[in-house]
């Protein structure tokens, strides 16, 4: 059975890809036509923070219920969210070489708090195959989840405040906020947003189905 | 009754500590030689920025190391004891502050050998040895609870450093940030909002750290 948001998400991101392509935008000093990665590049990573939250927001019920199916789907959320910072990097390396001129820079605070969400990540999942009992597992690796998830977030939203950024909108680049106001763009970003969070939640239910059906296939 | 747990708790700690004296040198031997070792590798340090990374990347892993054994001592009858005897929220706190003080002492003794051998760039010493104090109790937080991860995760060594360098991260990034600051001698209106950050950053990593212990004590 496809639920109905599924196929929605679908028209929703193939609608972004068309109109994100020919819909008329804001010619910006530098930006230029790179603008238009704002459709993908900043939705990407609004899902995958999404994900990471609901991975921790898992977590927090499962240290209060011990329920290993919470646990499944903490871990498999995690999956996800790891998974969408590889194309937000990618997305986000290639038009920082157009408008940077360089594929990575140690200057800017979110480039280096996006390394550090995966690494947290890793030692996650790292930590998770270290130890063997199941109800164990699931009770160390949601503490330590909800402990990095409130370290990641200080990195990622508070820290960037401090110092100027490379991105738009810090330090006097060109900001996201000058052409909100560009009703255009907000016809294409909103939707897109909605497209790929529910893109990532049709990801993390496949994964999750998946994985309770390995799990059922292990004990028989 | 709970206060009486705490300072009893904490005894433990100094008591264990003092007499095991060879543990404590051993960890004074660890700083000397790793100064030593970048004092000779580096022969004369010019940059302040070099300085700066150099001494928070010794400090990061001298901390590592030190606060990795934590709980390692805590065997599965010593666990036992522990969970029925004491209450959970009591025995984190007495473990992070015993780190604080350590942490605390450690990090001045790094600073003490770093600038006798590599030589002193600080310009303001007064925001060098606040930075280094809050930055030092926020690890001890940190690391306090990562030591107890790492301890119910069959007590790798590895597993250790790998769990507490990402978390660390922001910590170390204001640490750093502040500390070049008072190397260059900048104003202290400029760094007050990293100093805000880091005093927050110390109580909400003690108060997750708390919260979260209760959840790692149940075996």
């Amino acid at each position: 059975m496809i639920k109905w948001w599924k196929i929605l998400s679908a028209l929703i991101i193939l609608y972004t890809l068309v109109w994100g392509m020919l819909n008329p935008v804001p010619h910006l000093d530098i930006l230029n036509e790179t603008i238009r990665n704002v459709y993908f590049h900043v939705p990407i990573w609004f899902a995958m923070i999404f994900q990471m939250g609901l991975s921790v927001v898992y977590a927090i019920r499962q240290l209060n219920k011990n329920d290993l199916q919470l646990d499944l789907k903490s871990n498999q959320a995690a999956q996800v969210g790891l998974f969408f910072s590889f194309p937000g990097l990618l997305t986000g390396s290639m038009w920082a070489k157009f408008t940077w001129g360089t594929w990575w820079t140690f200057q800017d605070p979110k480039l280096n708090g996006v390394a550090i969400a995966i690494l947290i990540y890793l030692a996650y999942f790292i930590l998770r195959s270290s130890i063997d009992d199941e109800l164990k597992r699931a009770r160390i690796s949601s503490v330590y989840n909800i402990f990095a998830f409130v370290m990641m977030f200080v990195f990622i939203m508070i820290l960037p405040r401090l110092t100027d950024s490379l991105h738009p909108g810090n330090g006097g680049n060109p900001a996201f906020g000058k052409y909100d106001l560009d009703s255009n763009m907000r016809m294409v970003f909103y939707p897109a947003v909605i497209g790929w969070i529910l893109l990532s939640l049709w990801i993390l239910d496949i994964k999750t189905r998946l994985a309770q059906l390995t799990q059922k296939y292990d004990e028989a | 009754m709970s206060k009486q747990q705490l300072t009893q708790l904490l005894k433990k700690e100094f008591l264990l500590e003092f007499r095991q004296k060879s543990t404590l040198a051993g960890i004074a031997v660890y700083i000397v030689s790793t100064v030593f070792i970048s004092a000779l590798s580096f022969k004369k340090i010019i940059q302040p920025t070099v300085w700066n990374s150099l001494f928070w990347t010794i400090f990061l892993f001298i901390a590592v190391n030190v606060s990795s054994k934590s709980f390692m001592q805590e065997t599965k009858g010593k666990g036992l004891f522990n969970y029925l005897y004491y209450n959970p929220r009591q025995f984190i706190i007495s473990k992070i502050m015993y780190n604080m003080l350590l942490m605390a002492v450690l990090s001045l003794l790094t600073f003490f050998f770093y600038s006798w051998f590599v030589g002193s760039m600080v310009q303001d010493m007064g925001m060098f040895l606040l930075a280094l104090l809050f930055s030092s109790t926020a690890f001890s937080g940190v690391l306090s609870l990562m030591s107890a991860i790492a301890s119910k995760a069959n007590n790798n060594m590895s597993l250790m450093a790998i769990l507490s360098f990402p978390v660390l991260m922001p910590l170390l990034m204001v640490s750093v940030k502040l500390s070049k600051h008072a190397i260059d001698g900048l104003a202290w209106s400029v760094s007050y909002n990293y100093l805000l950050i880091l005093v927050m950053l110390n109580f909400v990593v003690i108060a997750l750290a708390t919260i979260l212990f209760n959840y790692l004590w149940r075996e």
